[in-house]
């Protein structure tokens, strides 16, 4: 077996706590963009009232401006300051571009420290929890970053940030673990598989979880404003550069949707094959695998909440957030807690 | 037909009726109706049965397996650690009972979890079968008729052409090859068209519903391998110490799972012999100094009771398929070959003696019975350390995984084993509270402390015991399921269908075509989706784009 690069490995360390601190800079300058979003909705209603009215329908529902004829958009109403396309309106909003900035940044510091494990060690950068976390962190930044190029998810910054901030210390200070070789059951290809495809479904849940979230506090701003409500918290100005609940909800389902077909192929099957070739059965009902039934199950119901009537809306949103929570449990809790054959945490004793 | 589906919650992707606001999930939140149900027997069951393959309940029931999975992670499971169970009954008098008689450690098998699992799934084969014949029908049959007024539909739109008859620059087709150029251009989009009088109805994504119901369905078949699976299956555990062999037959196991309707008679006749055992460590981190890296067991099989003899490597990711069975590697150990004498000198036991590793540096705890031994028996009870090391206050620890200083470290007991009286007992236990202490520490005597090749004579002419060498040891599954690789055909057709079922739009489309006053022809078009459709609108664009470049369209008029 290869020996392990010292060298290298103390960089992808020091290149983690960089990208974390990279991280944490651009999501308080996300957060100090949430808080001047009044400033920035001022700019945009000053923006909006100067078009004329027809043009601003277009722009808001970006449709190609040649293409009149297509059915007979709604005006939108006066409050709805972004609509279901999360298109960017051309506002300046120089802190939330700051933050993207350094996101990237911190993304391009993290990617060198987690590949740099992966290299010093000469295997997969995803063999423990420290390991599995940072590299979760990094998938949540990268598609957060990806879904930045083609929407306006800006409003998402703090929330998205916040929870992969959290995610880099819990792994650097709750799961310090120095580069290892992995034990023998942990050498088999399928760990690239099952493991990365458990990262991505878990990135993108993490990601679909924020907006669940805004979109309960979005429909409870929705309802207030339907009841005639004047009073402004000012606090929650922000929620009118997020989109409305039901675009935030049909968002976060096709994201979801995408997280429960890797999450059924990764978890799931692949689980259960490296279980079979490891063990000798595909499925026990250890701790780790009722987890990852239990949460397979929890958003299979949320995918058919989506289609049962009355259950559309909050509910599901509260089904997709049960969900995430037992992720965050059969993450946490299950590994470090509860005794099963996944005990492989790499926890010191 | 129609009228009795009020009270089933269809998804918003199975209404038939192309009323918009169904589709809008906007909308769909209204309070549901509820069913009367009809009197008499036969009404009641019919209103069983529909609520039984209602969505909700279906979503109720989901939500149930998800709970109902959750005290198995909490509780001991027979099915892994029966011994865990019976010792958590033990500590915990009175909830220990109770919990077992609510099957709380068999959650698995336990009837609860069952019933739910079972009347999911009643639910689900009485929510595929109506569905499959309505998607049978809708495949077989024309996309459906034109609806009035298309200006209605979520995504709609017009376009007037140009007639030089009516003065314009260029001359547009009539409205009968208008129709035909329409259809085509939907054919070209892959829909499945059907050009009607004054229309066009065009439906395409059928492949969406498919695969739906094959999702659900490979489910069902998932279910039926893993049932399948455990009635004929079978497995067990063998411990193959260097030297020995393994003959697949019932009385060869250690420990022995058949299934329900497993035969004896199907047992593959195959042996395994182990020949050599290597374990590698981690000599060169600081950090994870002696971890176990590499574990290979060289062994010599052979199928059949005269089939050729084939030297294999058996690793830990690397099982042998013998015959449809395999054989798993999953643990390892030192065996320290050990004998007893006893008073009138007479070998009372010899050969090796599995001990069971406790930790990463197999500090391990061997166990020696000699039930055959006189005048009294003898047992032996204590530790096994690969390297030993004295840890200051006259205690030995094991220091590394690898024989560097192999040390036998025992308390010696005469006495009756209790092994007479035929009941089975843990060979790895020695119950030493009815014997006599020999040797302990506590004793004058002392421990026994051995090294290979020495003896050692025990107090009051009991006999004596000598460390004469060690032998590596493997511990093997083998696992026969016949309907293992059903349930991952099954599981990757519920992946297929799931993914086509997810990502696939299912879209209705008309176009109608009619002329005008001023003799101009006159397109409409409308489009639906049916389920969750994020993209209907750039359907209408791409569509709509493509109808401009085909005909010379009329600057749009400002409609009134
Ligand atoms: C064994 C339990 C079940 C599981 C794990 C399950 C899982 C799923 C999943 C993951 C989906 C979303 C993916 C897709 O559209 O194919 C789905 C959709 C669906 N399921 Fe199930 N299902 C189960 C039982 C049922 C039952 C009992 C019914 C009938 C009452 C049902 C009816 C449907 C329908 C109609 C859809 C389509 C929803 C839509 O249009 O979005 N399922 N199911």
């Amino acid at each position: 077996m290869q020996s392990i690069n010292m060298e290298l490995a103390q960089y992808s360390e020091l290149f983690m706590l960089i990208a974390g601190f990279i991280y944490t800079g651009a999501f308080m300058l996300f957060a100090v963009d949430m808080i001047r979003s009044s400033a920035t909705i001022r700019r945009v209603e000053a923006e909006l009232a100067a078009e004329n009215a027809a043009e601003r329908t277009l722009v808001s529902y970006g449709a190609p401006a040649d293409n009149p004829g297509t059915g007979e958009p709604e005006a939108a109403p006066a409050e709805e300051l972004v609509d279901e396309e999360m298109a960017y309106l051309g506002t300046r909003r120089p802190f939330a571009n700051v933050a993207v900035a350094l996101t990237v940044l911190g993304v391009a510091a993290h990617t060198f420290a987690v590949a740099a494990r992966g290299i010093a060690a000469n295997r997969v950068p995803w063999a423990n929890m420290y390991e599995f976390l940072t590299t979760s962190a990094l998938v949540v930044a990268a598609v957060y970053l990806l879904v930045l190029t083609r929407k306006d998810v800006r409003f998402l910054g703090t929330f998205a940030l916040g929870l992969v901030v959290t995610m880099m210390a819990a792994a650097t200070m709750g799961f310090p673990t120095p580069v290892a070789h992995v034990q023998p059951a942990l050498q088999s290809p399928w760990i690239a598989i099952h493991v990365s495809l458990a990262v991505l479904a878990i990135s993108l849940f993490t990601l679909t979880f924020a907006m669940n979230v805004l979109q309960l506090i979005q429909h409870r701003r929705e309802l207030s404003q339907a009841a005639g409500e004047t009073t402004r918290r000012s606090g929650w100005q922000f929620l009118r550069l997020a989109p409305s609940a039901t675009s935030l909800e049909n968002w976060a389902y096709r994201m979801n949707a995408v997280g429960f077909v890797f999450w059924t192929l990764g978890p799931l099957i692949t689980g259960a094959i490296w279980a079979e070739e490891t063990w000798g059965r595909y499925w026990g009902w250890d701790v780790k695998e009722v987890w990852t039934f239990v949460i397979w199950v929890v958003y299979a119901g949320y995918l058919h909440a989506r289609a049962t009537r009355g259950w559309t809306g909050n509910r599901a949103a509260w089904l997709s957030i049960i969900g995430y929570g037992c992720i965050i449990f059969n993450y946490a809790v299950v590994n470090i807690y509860f005794p099963g054959l996944h005990s492989y945490a790499g926890l010191p004793e | 037909m129609a009228e009795k589906r009020e009270n089933t919650y269809m998804p918003a992707g199975h209404r038939d009726a192309p009323e918009a606001a169904e589709n809008d999930p906007r909308t769909a939140g209204g309070k549901p109706e509820v069913a009367t149900p009809a009197l008499g027997v036969k009404g009641m069951l019919r209103w069983a049965w529909t609520q039984l393959t209602s969505m909700r309940t279906a979503l109720m029931l989901l939500l149930l397996l998800a709970v109902a999975a959750v005290p198995g992670s909490i509780f001991p499971q027979r099915v892994q650690d029966s011994f865990a169970v019976a010792t958590w009954i033990e500590d915990n008098p009175g909830a220990g009972e109770v919990l077992d008689f609510l099957q709380f450690f068999d959650v698995y098998s336990s009837i609860w979890f069952s019933a739910i699992y079972l009347l999911l799934f009643i639910s689900l084969i009485g929510c595929i079968l109506p569905r499959a014949k309505k998607h049978w029908q809708q495949i077989t049959s024309a996309p459906p008729r034109t609806p009035r007024r298309l200006e209605r539909l979520p995504e709609s739109g017009a376009l007037e052409l140009q007639s030089s008859s009516a003065g314009d620059a260029q001359d547009g087709p009539d409205a009968e090859t208008a129709l035909q150029d329409a259809a085509a251009i939907l054919k070209a989009r892959r829909y499945r068209v059907e050009v009607r009088e004054t229309s066009v109805g065009a439906e395409r994504g059928y492949l969406k519903e498919t695969g739906n119901l094959l999702f659900h369905i490979s489910l069902v078949g998932v279910l039926i391998c893993v049932a399948l699976g455990s009635m004929f299956s079978y497995r067990g555990q063998k411990i193959l110490v260097e030297d020995e062999s393994f003959v697949n037959a019932l009385v060869a196991y250690d420990n022995f799972y058949p299934g329900a309707y497993f035969n004896e008679d199907q047992m593959q006749p195959f042996s395994v012999s182990l020949d050599a055992f290597e374990r590698v460590f981690d000599r060169e981190s600081t950090t994870h100094f002696g971890q176990a890296l590499d574990f290979t067991a060289d062994v010599t099989t052979r199928l059949g009771a005269d089939g050729e003899p084939q030297t294999e490597e058996l690793k830990v990711n690397q099982p042998l398929t013998m015959d449809g069975a395999r054989v798993f590697l999953v643990g390892n150990g030192y065996a320290p070959e050990v004998t007893v004498r006893d008073g009138d000198g007479e070998v009372a036991f010899s050969g090796p003696v599995i001990t069971r590793p406790d930790d990463g540096v197999y500090t391990s705890m061997a166990v020696i019975k000699a039930p055959d031994a006189s005048p009294e028996q003898l047992g032996f009870v204590g530790l096994f350390l690969p390297t030993s090391q004295d840890a200051g206050d006259g205690l030995a620890v094991s220091v590394d995984p690898e024989l560097g200083n192999p040390e036998l470290q025992l308390n010696s007991y005469y006495g009756d084993l209790g092994l007479d009286d035929g009941l089975a007992q843990n060979v790895y236990v020695l119950d030493t509270e009815s014997l006599e202490t020999l040797n302990s520490r506590e004793l004058d005597a002392g421990g026994i402390v051995l090294s290979p090749g020495e003896t050692y004579d025990l107090p009051e002419g009991m006999g004596s015991i000598s460390f004469d060498g060690v032998k590596d040891y493997i511990a093997i599954d083998i696992h026969y399921n016949p309907a293992q690789q059903g349930v991952l055909i099954f599981a990757l057709t519920a992946l297929g269908g799931l993914v086509l079922s997810l990502f696939l739009r299912r879209r209705r489309a008309w176009v109608t075509v009619e002329t005008t006053p001023a003799g101009r022809t006159l397109v409409r078009y409308g489009l639906l989706s049916r389920g969750e459709d994020f993209k209907i609108r750039d359907e209408n664009i791409a569509l709509r784009t493509q109808f401009e470049k085909k005909w010379p369209v009329r600057a749009p008029e400002k409609e009134s």
